[in-house]
């Protein structure tokens, strides 16, 4: 066998303080003569055993904030039996990582770490044989502990000396004896971030700071209307800026200059001339639009018994409409890239979440071939989905290669906010009825989404540039969690996808699920004060699944749940009222349980909602990381109150207007509420992703909050102060 | 060009700018390699390009070279480094203070300014000293314990 291990060190491996593992290789070295093996059904694709017994983890899934790298470090680390410590991770690099598929959907543990502890597993099997070799024992009455291959008689022998340099040279075996989840001592620690030190310290790696030789620093002139032409170009009005270059390439206007200050004056102060163009509806009155624009499809999710009979014949009868906006991914960072067109092969630095399905569609866009195309991911901030990275990248490779030189793109604050593609709109009607003992008999959701066709989203440069590609307007599953998690017998859910869509969407954070689960637990809520039923007393009665109930019961004793009916009979307090809200969700309707309480208090005459405290529970199977996993829990949480408080895109007939953070803000320090978050581990059970699932309740939680205080149902998202204060008007 | 004299992490450095109006953010990244500030929103608006100039919290990405000379700017490398971090990075740490990280540096920056003038401030006060800096991830309550945690030391 080679020692293939060495073309690591070809590519030179600096080691970095925080621990991250870096691999820079020479430039315009094309993805084909790398060596590394990248067939996921091999072992070695995923794992590398150094000869000072340092061991790599290559993935195509890619942390960004969420701990992920920890959670694959302790996971094989648990399957390997070497210390945790000795784990470096390689993410998304197309010239070195396996592709295991894209990271996005709450998919990163049940479906990454099965990936690396499959391998891991087969990895220890394939050590324990060369052990048995070494040492002249049998395998089985061989461990691996601390990184040593292990006989009870006391013989030992390092995992570093057994592979020398060398590949396992075995395919991951799907059936390879997995550690039993009772003996594990590395999985379900709160084992530290690797990256948190040096992201405190300003020496992590980021994208944002990756220069090349050569490197010019461009910026995209994004027109002033959506599908406005590019009619003229005045290169005199940025003469006096020292070093620009104006690429235009038909309606892609960009400039470059070594100088990035340079750049960003020259984007701005460029005088061109558009054409006008007024082709969107307009964001005032879209939840009207989105109900009366052509539909596409209908799909029906469920039709059981007969809703349109039952609910004729219910004691009570409920319709509510709700309605949830345009969001965008506000990444706190601009989307930015790194491009280096060479003849002889070109690389893209980006943050995007699915470096493999980037390589594929800018690949197929500008015509490159994939094996002279290699993509490596770099920490960006935080996506939430699919921001504006992949379009960043398609900028720097268009500026690239219409210079010669490497380029960086970050994008501007309003690029971002206004460029981004959006998590869309979506609007609920619910039907409902009652029979004379307060059970759900009927009950009905349709769901309007605008939507489009399947296939790659089209790239913004690449489209102004005139190139050939496909449209697609993939958002994710949207359509989930639109049907009650109680049982009711005669049900009907179906959603309406509209044939078009104002804005570019893509999968935002829970995509779907947080309207939907807003929607359905706020009309649960609904039907519980219509029963005159305490809301918690009504979801349980319900529910059997002893999940559900668990972190039903373990969420209300966390929050001193009083069982009354809403509204609160003692909600005010000074200028306030106060009251409480809970929402339950089964993730997905097969994933992750959550419940999640909300004590607020609403100043009637401000309109101003104060969120105080948020309990949840939660039970995501097998707990890989119990702090990570926190981490994530209250990052939902706080992100969807920002969500649900605040966030609205708006555009004009021209444009989006929300470009900055003043017209789209954020949840802000002196609204952050107290946040209790309790976690279920049941190592027995698989384990599921918590990237999404805690987000989903937090609207709908909130709105029955505001309902038990008020007794005013606010139906309309983000909460804004005016809002309130027109349902107070109202009620 | 223009030259500007001032003081970063301690030294004396001199820039050239041949725009007095260039923001402080380009040259600490570019010129001086300085990393840590990182580029938000170029508005003054989320605070992640946070840096002290004569120890108080300013946003580099709107303060213009031109007023720097003389003065003393402290970037998030000026306070410590993984092996010797502050006593704020280190609560940062210990905490596990961050998501993706990228508001970290000027929740740092903005934090040891908030200590500076009140050492030992209540969680309401911190939230008020914060105030200005936007986190997406929705790290807050971290931050906020890793700055109590750090107000302790």
């Amino acid at each position: 066998m080679a020692m293939e291990m060495t073309s690591l060190s070809r590519r030179g491996i600096l080691k970095m303080a925080a621990g991250a593992l870096v691999v820079r290789f020479a430039l315009g070295q094309s993805s084909s003569d790398a060596s590394k093996p990248l067939n996921p059904a091999d072992v070695d694709s995923f794992i590398a055993v150094h000869a000072d017994g340092s061991v790599t983890i290559y993935t195509s899934k890619v942390d960004v904030g969420t701990g992920l790298a920890t959670a694959y470090r302790q996971t094989a680390a648990e399957e390997l039996g070497i210390p945790v410590e000795r784990f470096t991770v390689i993410e998304g690099d197309t010239a070195l990582t396996p592709d295991h598929g894209g990271t996005g959907g709450s998919s990163g543990i049940p479906r990454g770490a099965a990936d690396i502890r499959r391998a891991a597993a087969t990895a220890r099997q394939a050590l324990l044989d060369l052990g048995a070799k070494q040492l002249n024992q049998p395998a089985t009455q061989l461990t691996i502990t601390g990184g040593d291959v292990i006989h009870s008689n006391g013989q030992r022998v390092t995992v570093a000396s057994l592979v020398a340099g060398k590949r396992l040279g075995v395919k991951v075996n799907a059936s390879a004896p997995l550690k039993n989840p009772s003996t594990y001592t590395i999985v379900g620690k709160p084992i530290l971030r690797a990256d948190v030190p040096g992201k405190c310290t300003a020496k992590h790696p980021w994208l944002q700071d990756h220069t090349l030789p050569g490197m010019l620093h461009g910026r995209v002139v994004r027109p002033p209307a959506v599908g406005a032409k590019l009619l003229s170009v005045d290169e005199n009005s940025i003469r006096a800026l020292p070093g620009v270059r104006v690429i235009r390439i038909e309606s892609f206007l960009g400039v470059v200059a070594k100088d990035e200050w340079a750049a960003v004056r020259a984007a701005k102060e460029i005088k061109a001339t558009w054409s006008d163009s007024q082709v969107l509806p307009g964001s005032k009155d879209l939840s009207h639009w989105v109900r009366q624009a052509p539909v596409d499809r209908d799909q029906a999710l469920a039709n059981r018994g007969d809703f349109n009979g039952a609910l004729s014949s219910a004691a009570k009868q409920l319709t509510a409409t709700y309605y949830w906006p345009f969001q965008s991914h506000a990444s706190l960072s601009p989307s930015c890239a790194v491009a280096d067109a060479k003849e002889s092969g070109t690389t893209i630095w980006s943050a995007a979440q699915n470096p493999y399905g980037l390589r594929a569609n800018l690949a197929r866009v500008f015509g490159i071939p994939l094996d002279k195309m290699r993509v490596v991911y770099l920490d960006g901030s935080g996506s939430y989905g699919t921001n504006g990275a992949d379009d960043a990248a398609a900028d720097a490779l268009l500026l690239s290669r219409a210079v010669g030189q490497p380029v960086r793109v970050q994008w501007m604050r309003q690029d971002e906010h206004g460029w981004d593609p959006k998590g869309p709109a979506q609007l609920h009607e619910l039907r409902g009825g009652l029979d004379a003992n307060g059970n759900i008999s009927a009950w009905e959701t349709q769901m309007w989404i605008p939507d489009g066709p399947q296939g790659s989203r089209a790239l913004l440069g690449p489209e102004s540039a005139g190139m050939s590609q496909t449209h697609g307007q993939g958002a994710g599953l949207m359509t989930l969690n639109l049907d009650p998690p109680y049982p009711v017998p005669n049900l009907r859910v179906v959603s309406h996808h509209l044939k078009d869509t104002p804005l570019r969407l893509s999968n935002l954070r829970a995509p779907g699920k947080i309207a939907n689960i807003f929607a359905v637990e706020s009309f649960a809520d609904e039907l519980a004060a219509a029963a005159g039923m305490d809301p918690v007393a009504f979801r349980l009665r319900g529910l059997t699944d002893p999940r559900a109930v668990e972190v039903l019961k373990r969420a209300s004793g966390m929050m001193d749940w009083q069982t009354r009916p809403s509204p609160n009979p003692y909600a005010a307090e000074g200028n306030v009222l106060v009251g409480r809200g809970m929402a339950y969700v089964r993730y997905k309707q097969a994933e992750n349980y959550v419940a999640l309480g909300i004590t607020v208090a609403v100043n009637k005459a401000t309109g101003k909602i104060a969120v105080r405290r948020v309990v949840c529970a939660h039970d995501c199977g097998l707990v890989v990381n119990p702090d990570g996993l926190r981490n994530q829990v209250e990052g939902n949480i706080l992100q969807t109150l920002s969500r649900t408080l605040h966030e609205e895109v708006t555009f004009d007939k021209a444009r989006v207007t929300s470009v900055d953070w003043a017209s789209y803000p954020l949840l802000s320090f002196p609204e952050v509420p107290a946040v209790q978050v309790a976690l279920i581990d049941r190592p027995e059970q698989p384990s599921y992703g918590a990237g999404e699932a805690s987000s989903a309740p937090v609207a709908a939680a909130l709105a029955n909050a505001i309902f038990d205080a008020t007794g005013v149902r606010l139906r309309t998202v983000p909460f804004t102060a005016e809002r309130v204060k027109a349902a107070f008007a109202k009620a | 060009m223009p030259q500007y004299k001032f003081r970063v992490n301690g030294g004396p450095v001199t820039v050239d700018s041949w725009d007095p109006e260039q923001p402080l953010l380009y040259v600490l990244r570019n010129t001086l390699a300085l990393h840590g500030a990182k580029f938000g929103c170029g508005l003054g608006q989320c605070g992640a390009c946070t840096v002290l100039v004569d120890g108080k919290a300013v946003r580099s990405c709107v303060t213009p070279i031109k007023q720097l000379a003389g003065r003393s700017v402290t970037t998030l490398e000026g306070l410590g480094t993984p092996e010797k971090p502050s006593a704020l990075q280190a609560a940062f740490i210990a905490e596990q203070a961050a998501q993706c990280g990228y508001c970290t540096n000027g929740m740092i920056m903005s934090a040891s300014a908030v200590l500076t003038q009140t050492p030992h401030p209540t969680v309401e006060q911190v939230k008020q000293g914060l105030a200005g800096n936007l986190c997406r991830c929705g790290t807050h309550t971290r931050i906020l314990s890793a700055v109590m945690r750090a107000a302790k030391v």
